[in-house]
This record gives C-alpha cells, sequence and structure tokens, in this order.
C-alpha cells in the first residue's frame, strides 16, 4: 500500500516534470539547442503570474490563460533575438548564450521581484482530494497529469499531422534540404520555440500553485527537465514524457525510503540511465 | 530573355575560391548540362544560385532581377529548386511526406501544376511505397522521390545535381525517360552530370567546367567528343 501511494504520488509528481521537459525536448530535438535558461523561464513566468494575481486580481485560471501566451511570446522573441544567430550543428554557442542568458535572467528577476519566496493561491483547489480505491489523491497533481498528458498528445498530434508539424520534422531532419524545398528554418524556429516556452506558462503556473518560487529556483527546475528528457531519449516527446514519469516516481519512491534521499534517487537513476542506456528508452532510430 | 542567368560569378568555401567567374544562361523551358571532373565547380555553381552559398546580388539573375544570395526558401518561392546532390531526403518520414512538405511551401505554379498524383504517374513505384519511410527505399527510388519533391515545389527551373550517380543503368535510363515530361510544360533544367554521353543526349546546350572555369560552351549536338575531353581535362591533355 506504502508503496503503491508512492507511485501514484510519483506519477503525479510527473506530471510537473513532463510540463518542463516537453518544451525541452521539443529544442533539442529541432535545433540540437540546450536551452539553459528553460529553468529561468519557467520562475519568470512563475513570478508574472503571481504579480497579475496581487495586482490584476486574477485567479489561477486566468493566471494561466495569460502566461501561456506571454510564454509563447518571449519564446518567440528570444529565438528571433538570440537563438536564430547561434543555432548551427555546433551546440556550444547556444549553450554558452543560454548560459549567460540565464544568469542575467536570474539577477534581473532579483531586482523586479527580491529574493522573497512567493506563490500563487489557488482559491482552496490545492487542499482539495479526491478517494479513488483506497487511495487520496490530490485534485491539483490530477489536474496538472491530465494537463501534462494533453500537452503531450496535442504535441504529438501537431508535429505528426499538420503542415507546420511537418516542416519542424523535416528541418530536424536535414534543415539545409528543408530550406531547398521552401521551409524557412528561422520561422520554423522562432515557433517551435514559441510552443517550448508557451508550454511553461503551465509548468509555471502549477509550480507557482502547488509549491513557492523565488528567483534563483531556475536551475533546480532546468535540471528536472533535462534528466527527463535524457532518461526519455533526447529529441523524442513521449519519451521527455515517459523520462518525467520515472524521474517522479524515483524521487517519491526515495522519500518514503527517507525524506532526505527523494532527489537524490531521481539522480541516480538518471546516472543509471546514462550508463546503462545513453541513448535513453526511447531513442528514435535514426 | 534568358529565365536564369549567372554574370562572372565567382565563390568557394572559406579562403578557397571554387568558381572563377562563371557565366551560364538558361532560357524558359530547355535542358542544359553542366558537365566537368569531380571539383570541376559543379555542385558549387548549383549551390551558389540556390542560395546555399554567399555570392553578390547581381552575380545570379532570374528573369533580369538580381537575386544572388537569396536564402534557399526565397528562391524557391521564386520557382527555382533543386534536386540535391545526395538525394537528402527527410528521414523518419514517408515519401508521401517528404512530398506534401515540397508541395505545402511550393512556389506559384505556372501552367498545370504537379501534383503528389502526377509524380506517381511519373514515377509509379512511389505510388506503392507512398507509406513506407524513405531510409528503407532502393537508392533509385529514393531519387525518385527527391526528384519528385523538387516537382511538386513547382519550379520554372529545376537543378539537378548528379541524379544519375550511385544507380543502376536500368533506373537511369528510367529516370531520365521521365525528363522529357518535365520540360514538356515549360519547365528549364540543369543537370549536372558525370556521364558526358547521357549529359550530351539529354540536354540542348552544355557547358563543360574545369577548375572553376567554363571551357567550353555550345549546342549539345553539334559538341564533337574531342572538344569535350579538350575542355573536361585541359588542352595540355589534347596535346598528348
Amino acid at each position: 500500500m506504502h508503496w503503491i501511494e508512492g507511485i501514484v504520488q510519483g506519477i503525479l509528481l510527473g506530471g510537473l516534470y513532463a510540463q518542463y521537459a516537453l518544451g525541452m525536448a521539443l529544442m533539442f530535438g529541432v535545433m540540437k539547442i540546450v536551452n539553459v535558461t528553460h529553468g529561468d523561464l519557467v520562475i519568470l513566468l512563475a513570478l508574472i503570474g503571481i504579480s497579475f494575481a496581487d495586482f490584476a486580481g486574477l485567479g489561477p485560471w486566468s493566471v494561466l490563460a495569460t502566461l501561456v501566451p506571454i510564454g509563447a511570446a518571449i519564446g518567440w522573441l528570444l529565438q528571433r533575438a538570440m537563438l536564430n544567430r547561434v543555432v548551427g550543428n555546433d551546440p556550444l554557442p547556444s549553450l554558452i548564450a543560454t548560459f549567460g542568458l540565464s544568469i542575467a535572467l536570474q539577477n534581473a528577476m532579483l531586482v523586479v521581484w527580491s529574493a522573497d519566496t512567493r506563490s500563487l493561491s489557488g482559491g482552496g483547489i490545492q487542499q482539495a482530494s479526491i478517494e479513488i480505491g483506497p487511495l487520496f489523491v490530490g485534485v491539483l497533481p490530477l489536474i496538472v497529469l491530465i494537463c501534462a498528458t494533453l500537452l503531450t498528445g496535442g504535441l504529438d498530434a501537431v508535429l505528426r499531422f499538420t503542415r507546420y508539424g511537418r516542416s519542424l520534422r523535416a528541418a530536424s531532419a536535414d534543415v539545409e534540404a528543408a530550406a531547398m524545398v521552401g521551409v524557412n528554418p528561422k520561422s520554423v524556429y522562432a515557433t517551435a520555440t514559441a510552443i517550448a516556452v508557451g508550454i511553461l506558462g503551465f509548468a509555471a503556473t502549477f509550480q507557482a500553485m502547488r509549491s513557492t518560487v523565488a528567483p534563483a529556483d531556475g536551475p533546480f527546475q532546468l535540471i528536472y527537465a533535462f534528466e527527463a528528457v535524457i532518461i526519455g531519449g533526447l529529441g523524442s516527446i513521449w519519451g521527455a514524457f515517459t523520462g518525467a514519469m520515472i524521474l517522479g516516481v524515483s524521487q517519491a519512491i526515495g522519500f518514503r525510503i527517507n525524506p532526505g534521499f527523494g532527489i537524490l534517487a531521481g539522480h541516480i537513476v538518471f546516472l543509471a540511465v546514462l550508463a546503462i542506456r545513453p541513448q535513453g528508452i526511447f531513442q528514435r532510430k535514426s | 530573355m534568358s529565365l536564369l542567368s549567372t554574370h562572372g560569378l565567382i565563390a568557394g568555401y572559406g579562403d578557397m575560391r571554387a568558381l572563377h567567374g562563371i557565366d551560364l544562361v538558361v532560357n524558359p523551358g530547355e535542358t542544359v548540362a553542366l558537365i566537368g571532373a569531380n571539383g570541376a565547380g559543379k555542385s558549387t555553381l548549383l549551390r551558389s544560385i540556390m542560395g546555399l552559398l554567399p555570392v553578390a546580388a547581381d552575380m545570379v539573375q532570374l528573369d533580369g532581377a538580381p537575386v544572388g544570395g537569396t536564402q534557399p526558401h526565397r528562391m524557391v518561392q521564386s520557382g527555382v529548386a533543386i534536386v540535391p546532390e545526395g538525394r537528402r531526403l527527410f528521414a523518419g518520414m514517408t515519401v508521401e511526406e517528404n512530398l506534401r512538405v515540397a508541395s505545402e511551401h511550393a512556389a506559384a505554379p505556372q501552367g498545370q501544376p504537379w501534383t503528389q498524383e502526377r509524380v506517381y504517374d511519373l514515377f509509379p513505384i512511389l505510388r506503392e511505397k507512398a507509406r513506407t519511410n524513405v531510409e528503407n527505399l532502393s537508392g533509385g527510388q529514393q531519387q525518385m522521390v527527391s526528384i519528385g519533391r523538387g516537382l511538386l515545389a513547382q519550379p520554372r527551373v529545376l537543378l539537378c545535381d548528379e541524379i544519375s550517380l550511385g544507380l543502376a543503368p536500368r533506373v537511369v535510363r528510367e529516370i531520365y525517360e521521365a525528363l522529357p515530361q518535365v520540360t514538356a510544360q515549360g519547365t528549364a533544367l540543369v543537370l549536372v552530370e558525370q556521364d558526358v554521353g547521357l549529359a550530351q543526349r539529354a540536354s540542348q546546350r552544355l557547358y563543360c567546367l574545369l577548375e572553376g572555369r567554363v571551357t567550353l560552351e555550345g549546342r549539345s549536338e553539334d559538341i564533337s567528343r574531342d572538344d569535350i575531353s579538350a575542355a573536361y581535362f585541359g588542352a595540355s591533355h589534347a596535346l598528348d
């Protein structure tokens, strides 16, 4: 019972990690960019959302509806203004550029929001739970998991069945050949990053509701996204989702063993996957 | 007026110059062959025209307007498409998806547009393989997809880079037999070809490149094999 509950809690936690990981998997899969600002963008969006709630009196769902387009706009701008200049076969320039931006962003957030921890009021939904069989499951984590599943399925469907998805997969397979059939790579890239950061609007809202956020928290969120993507297999959308679940379950079971061991258990599983199956569980055949 | 032309085109890779002033003319609906030894600059010329290498604007003209250095996807939209060397298909995607990417980003068609159906009529085997991932096709079938992809961009001029390379003679024949159906509707072809005889038979005009310069040009049927071998290998060889 104890363990089943741990697994269920882990899967629910994995729902949040999946929302971090999706955008990272998309950006890596298409552009080979490891976006180091990923976690800071979650925090930035969360702080923006909390300020909206404080000053404009928005409820959590209105915050969510506002943060997704704001995230998409930030992502689009980030790609157009910066990442399109450093994207290429060499992953190092984009890594260094996003690393620098990450530090600048953290300091800028400190200036605007100070180092205080803040959170977003959910109007009681944080405490609500429902009984499923013998288990009590939190309503908020359940909503997070459902959103994560729908986002993953939705993104997968966009990649498979839409004109944009085909152009993105083409650019991902061979960007120069895609340009040779009329695809504008920079525009495909800008849309991909807009989607990636737009999804972080969900992650930011839920992170701010279930926990607290402070300007320096970004790197912790980044490492979870990174681990989920590596466990699942770089660039695979459902792989990132599964990786997030594995990470969540590892942490939850670790917490059951010893409250100090939870986060470490996740890192150990991540390292084990790197050692045994470095290409990840779902890596697509090339 | 010529459809596509280059004027003293100079291009290269980094510090190495591969083309030293190429003048090329392509008229609507004609087939022009580019021959020359490995490293003569044929592929570099096609890549320069397509905007894949930096060149000055007035070195490439389309309908008399300077287009040199235009980004490749904009060249496609103005009616220039390429069947690239090595086919360069989108791995992980089916034949149909590869073709669709091209038709979804095509130029405005001139005359009867190319459709997926017409490409399948041209290369019937592709209809059977429509739902197969391209990496599971034979080399010849992959080349057919690559040509189909080029046609679905609705080009007024299609640049074909070594479309016979590495293919069985029977497949090469099959592909070359399909080309007149392409030019029949006014699409011009530029064929980069290793097989000199094939290039001569398939084209109306021919250019021979040697070390980044044009050493011979003329009507394909008027050029003798001796002229070609002199131009192909250089004058010193012809003296032997």
